[in-house]
């Protein structure tokens, strides 16, 4: 007997596989509030993600999301010092991720520079900014006001703001990308981009706004880190980039662009999430959790291309025990 | 005189086409045979097998009369078969050296490249053609020309006897066409076989000593140059009987709806002025390379034409976008539909819709049930096949993939639809419902465009034809004028018979 499972759904059951595994050791790791901890604790790697999914889908990649992550974070903790209220910090930290996605976006779209290089460039260029803003210091949770550190961690129907974030966030992406226009322009993009230029879609118009939903992404993730973590510097979130596409790669994102949801994405993210929680627990060094990522993201890609041999149908047909 | 490489009973299919059905081609050393044809007649499968790209169904081939099998290209290149494309396949950042030598480079100690002798071996296999190449100048340096130069010295450096020129002259100058001449009777004087393709009648009767026509894939006619006249050429080029069968058309021509005057591009097209009616189909012929692809892209804002002004329904319109050429009414079906159409990684129905998303959302949110119903609609009048509409497109046969593509600017509701060879590449059951629908689109007072390379489709389809050439418009034909020989003769540029 043969039976069809989708990728999305095979990942999930790979997810609960690991976490029923864990579990048998310590049963502890399924209690409910154990699971909202690993859930808040990836909120952020799922929120980045979603950007960059969306980013991936126009044929580009954003490289520059934890550095812009970082900026946003820092200028968020510099008016929380010089004390603007919270109210006008938030608006300006998505603010500025969207204006430094749209730099990247402009780039892409008017200079006609690959988006691996222009993100490469920026992504150095927005760490400098923030050595020469703050001279290398770092901003402490004694220089940041209370209320400023207990948004993202006050709880609400059992879940802390952070986690409700992401819900509401990963509700509202996924009507953008699949009822809206403009997100129904990014497959098309990345699909097949001269087909989108004859059917009245601006390859670059698509990208740009691509870019500048990741970074506004970003720049929200960057006040809920900062607050959340209590602690601003240059190097924040450094390397996190790899994080954020290697989820969109498990979840199932097409390099190549096109194809990918924000289902996958984040099953990706909790995928990630889930082995960097699991794995302390029962014992094994962070440098396995590291080859682990890695294997899976080489599994996950080479499951994408094999299925694109065949017809590009994201199903995969197996023999049911 | 014996031929050097002889193809006897030649016959090569693909799924529903015959493209090559029993051909026989002598070539004799020292000789230029011109292989002429339509397009689609068989002349680049004909390369293909002789080049060992394709393998014959039937039909043997000798060279020096001992039989041969080209099973790859490298068993054509050590036979001593090469070809020079009209777009060179060489390397643009590699030297000249390099590209000559590529794959057969003079080995030194240890079987390491000797890359004296190559540049060496390079620069008397340059001088020898007449180039003055510098053997160490990376190929992007250098213009189309000496690109062509350094393609005919690789050809010489596998020793090859028998030389395919594939239009050669297409993208030179009048003054690198002559030194292309000069370089043809040195090969000829070395005794090499050259089968020369060309579309340009009058080169064909300044350099070639012999012809072979293909005609639908058949041989058509064969002989010396000498013993033969342009218009029996033509003759054996298109005469046949128009066997296939057009739909007949109701025609229901009404008033101008598109007008178009004095349209230019600076490197394109020059001067293409014409009008279009409601109902009517006006066919666009012309040689590859005419410029018709290029002016219905400017028609529709792919690309910007430098002078010239567009009229639909009486008002002035200008177009700088396919966004806006879509919205005021004018749509585009590419050639390359693969390329420029489909999104095989999208659901049908969101393909359908592509172009019409302003019609199927509401303050940029998009209203699934309008574009399940848009998509309905188009697909019913195409009579596609498939199980659902939220099938990847990539699932879909090419045919209906076709149909999908057709369907998406249909569902535009255009007022004047252009199609760009609307039946290249698919079966002959396939091609009579595209003939069929797009009289119905006429029938329906649409304008029509019909871009098309076949000469039997045109007459039997257009109402008027425009023909095309080197971006100009050399002849516009209608009613008993419309005739085989005058389409060939305005494209080829060959003037009237007395």
């Amino acid at each position: 007997m043969m039976g069809v499972i989708s990728r999305d759904g095979l990942l999930g059951l790979v997810i609960l596989a690991l976490t029923g595994a864990v579990a048998l050791r310590f049963p502890g790791f399924i209690a409910p509030a154990n699971l909202a901890a690993v859930f808040n604790d990836t909120a952020p790697l799922i929120l980045l993600a979603i950007g960059q999914m969306m980013v991936i889908v126009t044929k580009c990649i954003d490289l520059s999301v934890a550095a812009t992550l970082a900026f946003a974070g820092m200028i968020a903790a510099l008016m929380n010092g010089a004390g603007v209220p919270l109210a006008l910090i938030i608006p300006a930290a998505i603010g500025i991720g969207a204006a430094l996605g749209a730099v990247n976006g402009l780039l892409v779209w008017k200079a006609g520079i690959p988006s691996i290089v222009v993100t490469l460039g920026t992504m150095t260029i927005i760490r400098g900014a923030i050595f020469v803003l703050t001279d290398g210091k770092w901003v402490n949770a004694h220089e940041m006001t209370a209320g400023f550190k207990a948004l993202p961690r006050a709880v609400l129907l059992g879940l802390p703001l952070m986690s409700w974030a992401a819900i509401a966030l990963i509700a509202a992406f996924s009507v953008f990308l699949a009822r809206t226009a403009l997100g129904r322009s990014f497959f098309a993009v990345g699909g097949n981009p001269n087909a989108a230029v004859y059917a009245g879609i601006s390859v670059g118009r698509s990208q740009f706004a691509a870019f500048t939903l990741c970074g506004a992404l970003a720049g929200l993730t960057g006040y809920l880190w900062v607050a959340r973590y209590a602690v601003a510097y240059v190097d924040v979130a450094s390397g996190f980039e790899l994080n954020v596409v290697a989820a969109c790669v498990i979840g199932g994102i097409s390099i190549a662009g096109g194809a990918g949801s924000v289902r996958g994405v984040v099953l990706g993210a909790l995928f990630m999430g889930i082995i960097a929680n699991a794995l302390p627990v029962i014992g094994v060094s962070p440098f396995w959790q590291m080859a682990i990522s890695g294997s899976a993201i080489i599994l996950a890609v080479s499951f994408n291309s094999r299925q694109s041999r065949r017809q590009g149908r994201l199903i995969l047909k197996r023999a049911a025990p | 005189m014996t031929p050097l490489f002889s193809l006897r009973g030649i016959s090569k299919s693909f799924p529903g086409v015959q493209a090559l059905d029993d051909v026989s081609l002598d070539l004799y050393p020292g000789t230029v045979t011109a292989l002429v044809g339509e397009n689609g007649a068989g002349k680049s499968t004909l390369v293909k097998v002789l080049t060992g790209i394709y393998q014959p169904d039937a039909g043997t081939i000798t060279l020096a009369g001992a039989p041969l099998r080209l099973t790859s290209p490298s068993a054509a290149a050590r036979a001593g078969v090469t070809a020079i494309h009209q777009e060179t396949v060489l390397f643009d950042d590699l030297s000249v050296a390099e590209n000559i030598w590529l794959g057969h480079a003079p080995r030194g100690r240890f079987a390491l490249i000797d890359r004296q002798a190559m540049r060496a071996q390079a620069a008397a296999l340059l001088h020898s053609i007449g180039a003055d190449l510098d053997p160490g100048t990376p190929l992007r340096d250098l213009g189309i020309a000496s690109k062509h130069l350094v393609a005919i010295a690789r050809a010489l450096s596998i020793e090859a006897r028998v030389v395919i020129m594939d239009e050669p002259t297409a993208a030179l100058s009048t003054k690198e066409i002559e030194e292309l001449y000069l370089l043809i009777e040195k090969l000829k004087a070395e005794g090499k076989a050259i089968l020369f393709i060309s579309h340009k009648f009058d080169e064909i009767f300044r350099i070639a000593d012999r012809y072979t026509v293909l005609r639908d894939g058949r041989l058509a006619g064969e002989g010396a140059m000498d013993s033969v006249t342009e218009a029996e050429l033509v003759q054996m080029m298109v005469g046949r009987p128009l066997d296939r069968i057009f739909p007949a058309r109701s025609r229901n021509i009404g008033d101008e709806i598109f007008k178009v005057q004095g349209l230019c591009h600076p490197t394109e097209f020059h001067d293409i002025s014409f009008s279009l009616k409601t109902g009517e189909i006006l066919g666009f012929y012309g040689l590859v390379g005419a410029g018709r692809s290029e002016v219905m892209q400017a028609l529709f804002g792919i690309t910007r034409p430098s002078a010239g002004t567009l009229h639909l329904e009486g008002r002035r319109i200008s177009i700088r976008s396919p966004a806006e050429a879509t919205r005021a009414g004018i749509v585009y079906v590419p050639e390359d539909r693969g390329l420029q159409g489909a999104v095989k990684a999208l659901p049908i129905f969101q393909n359908i819709t592509l172009p019409s998303l302003r019609r199927t959302s509401r303050a940029g949110f998009l209203r699934l049930a309008r574009e399940f119903a848009l998509a309905r609609d188009a697909v019913r009048r195409l009579d596609l096949r498939a199980a659902s509409l939220d099938q990847n497109l990539g699932l879909l046969s090419g045919g209906n993939q076709q149909k999908v593509v057709i369907a998406k600017w249909l569902a535009t509701r255009p007022k004047v639809i252009i199609l760009d060879e609307p039946t290249k590449g698919i079966d002959i059951g396939s091609k009579a419902l595209v003939h069929e629908f797009m009289a119905e689109l006429a029938a329906e007072g649409l304008a029509v465009i019909m871009v098309s390379s076949e000469i039997p489709e045109v007459l039997g389809m257009a109402d008027r034809v425009i023909v095309l050439r080197e971006g100009r418009i050399a002849a516009e034909v209608s009613g008993p004028q419309m005739t085989p020989e005058t389409l060939v003769r305005a494209a080829a540029g060959i003037a009237e018979a007395a």
